[in-house]
């Protein structure tokens, strides 16, 4: 008989790092082939940036450093959590490509191809920040805190994000079509990205909104980035809300919780899952 | 024990807003270690959830099955090391090459790297896809996505192979070609169970068949054995205009042996017991009350009627059908 070929050798831990490592490298191989996916998740950002600078930055009085600072937190907090949507659409795609039936027949962990999934939100989510850094301070952002406390914000936010990811890849493997995914997160993530304080200051809205913006997560990753990157304006009324008054422990309990509750459960899902 | 061995398998779905289905129903199938076996059986008949229970995808609700003697419920990874499988529908990813799909496999079944190229090199070669190898496979078509899926169940040259169809979609010459490398594999030691709607694909590379229907196997043995089953000589029709086939049956009813069947639209099959009389007479009683004949004549038992005689309906498959499933 032909010799079955033999696996290196290797304990639990290694094979997880290379199969995180294959499944990782599959990603950056959509977004090399399919550069679209990169180019809107790009200036989608850049678009945000520029539009609400000039058409709001002039109706939008902030003390301070102005409109600009106080948005640019708003913009990255939004942009990261829309990043992380396409884990959903990406994991609903495999599923329907059956390319998910083939890693489950193979001798691989499943949690890397979600390790491989969520990590490829992350690089998308971390060249966006990137390019909107570079776009912002072009159009007069400024950081005024020391180098630690921006890259603890920055960090922040792609922590997030991350957690987030994971409770995508979730919904992505629940539903039966990726378009389902793509049309509800549109639904669901546009009133909580708006109803927060990440692009007007939330003292302003109806008392209803303003309740729901202050208890509303994105508020708190906005806050948290705000303040790590000195920009927010003097006078700034905080709510009385737990979250309004400890945005930084928010995000952090709230990236916990995400990942106590939705890595377990994305893998358990993971290994039922059949086209 | 056998080799595969599955054990009174029984899986239900429940689709919302439709009845249960019972897509295994008791399924009992043996494999002897180094043979062909074929599951044939109609659409629907529970061949693809046979193949995914057995290659970990899905849990049967009851039953167990066994490969080399590991519960495949029991301890999965184990049975993924050993097994290669490609499904019904190809699973590739479409923004890799062919070239790259393979190494990704041979990784994930953690080869080493070098290894792993070297034998998506052979594999690519084997399967006739030197000139697309480095294009992605979104450029594909459904055949050669099918060579590609049928490659990656080949890459650490498993001992247990499971194709569920895999000459579906394929042309006559990827058909064969394919026919030959899963007789080279059986010739080296591989053991196979595959699936198909095809009889003659059944016929030719199955050292045993086990025809399936509503989820349970209704017979088994090699191709001849199921052909001496359902006895003697044949006769069949074909009508010229399909308005006569209920005349035509009515004829083949009264010299015939047994109940006529309709094996396409235009065609009858009846068994017989003395061939060339029945024949004979079936043709001047058509002519007799104006019936026209495309075709008449006699002919051995073909799995085809095996099958018939056995489900109560023919193994065509209906191209246009499959493509509405999928
Ligand atoms: N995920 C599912 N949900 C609901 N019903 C299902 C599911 N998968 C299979 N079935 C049902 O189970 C039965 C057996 O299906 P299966 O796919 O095993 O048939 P098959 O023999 O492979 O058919 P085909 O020749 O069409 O591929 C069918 O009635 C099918 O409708
Ligand atoms: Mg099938």
């Amino acid at each position: 008989m032909s010799t079955t070929l033999k696996p290196i050798p290797g304990n639990a831990v290694t094979r997880f790092v290379s199969d995180g490592a294959v499944t990782t490298w599959r990603n950056m191989m959509k977004i090399i082939r399919v550069p679209e996916i990169l180019l809107f998740s790009l200036i989608q950002p850049i678009m945000f940036v520029l539009l609400f600078t000039f058409v709001f930055g002039a109706a939008i009085d902030i003390p301070g450093d102005g409109y600009t600072s106080f948005l640019m937190a708003g913009i990255f907090a939004q942009t990261v959590v829309f990043g992380s949507t396409y884990s959903g659409s990406a994991m609903a795609q495999d599923l329907k490509d059956g390319i998910i039936d083939r890693f489950r027949t193979l001798p691989m962990s499943g949690a890397a191809v979600l390790v491989g999934r969520t990590n490829g939100d992350l690089v998308i989510n971390t060249l966006s920040m990137l390019v909107m850094m570079g776009t912002g301070l072009l159009v007069g952002w400024r950081v005024n805190s020391s180098p630690l406390e921006f890259l603890a914000g920055v960090a922040l936010l792609l922590l997030f994000s991350y957690a987030f990811s994971w409770v995508m890849a979730f919904l992505g493997m629940s539903v039966k079509s990726p378009e389902i995914i793509n049309n509800a997160s549109f639904l669901i993530l546009f009133p909580l990205t708006f109803i927060s304080n990440a692009f007007v200051p939330s003292e302003n809205l109806p008392t209803p909104l303003r309740i729901f913006a202050e208890w509303n997560p994105v508020s708190a990753l906005v806050q948290s980035a705000r303040e790590l990157f000195g920009n927010v304006p003097p006078g700034t009324i905080v709510g009385d809300a737990w979250p309004a008054q400890n945005p930084i422990a928010t995000v952090l309990i709230g990236v916990a919780v995400l990942l106590v509750i939705f890595v377990p459960l994305s893998i358990r899902k993971f290994a039922t899952i059949s086209r | 024990m056998a080799f595969i061995e599955a054990i009174d398998l029984v899986k239900t779905y429940s689709p919302k807003g439709s009845p249960e289905v019972r897509a295994l129903d008791g399924l009992n199938l043996e494999v002897q270690k180094g043979s062909v076996t074929a599951l044939l059986g109609p659409n629907g008949a529970g061949k693809t959830t046979t193949v995914k229970a057995l290659t970990t995808l899905i849990k049967p609700d009851s039953g167990s099955a066994f490969i080399d003697g590991v519960d495949v419920a029991a301890d999965p990874q184990a049975i993924r090391r050993m097994i290669g499988a490609s499904g019904q529908y190809a699973a590739v990813d479409q923004n890799l090459t062919g070239f790259e799909n393979l190494v990704m496999v041979g990784r994930l079944y953690h080869l080493g790297a070098r290894v792993a190229r070297q034998r998506a090199t052979e594999l690519i070669e084997l399967f006739d896809l030197v000139e697309s190898q480095n294009r992605t496979v979104k450029g594909y078509s459904g055949g050669m996505r099918r060579r590609i899926d049928l490659a990656g169940a080949l890459v650490i040259r498993p001992p247990v192979l499971f194709l569920d169809e895999p000459t579906t979609g394929l042309d006559p010459r990827s058909r064969i070609g394919l026919w030959e490398v899963i007789e080279q594999l059986v010739t080296d030691g591989t053991t196979v169970l595959l699936t198909t709607q095809y009889l003659e694909e059944a016929d030719r590379l199955a050292d045993s068949i086990s025809v399936i229907d509503n989820g349970r196997v209704i017979a088994k043995g090699t191709a001849d054995e199921l052909k001496a089953s359902v006895g003697g000589l044949r006769v069949a029709v074909t009508v010229v205009d399909e308005v006569q086939i209920d005349a035509a049956r009515a004829i083949l009813n009264r010299f015939g042996s047994g109940e006529p069947a309709v094996l396409n639209g235009r065609t009858l099959v009846v068994p017989v017991s003395d061939g060339p009389v029945a024949l004979a007479a079936i043709v001047s009683a058509a002519a007799t009350e104006g019936i026209g004949l495309h075709d008449a004549g006699m002919r051995r038992p073909t799995l085809d009627d095996v099958f018939l005689q056995l489900t109560g309906h023919a193994a065509e498959i209906d191209e246009a059908e499959k493509e509405s499933a999928a």
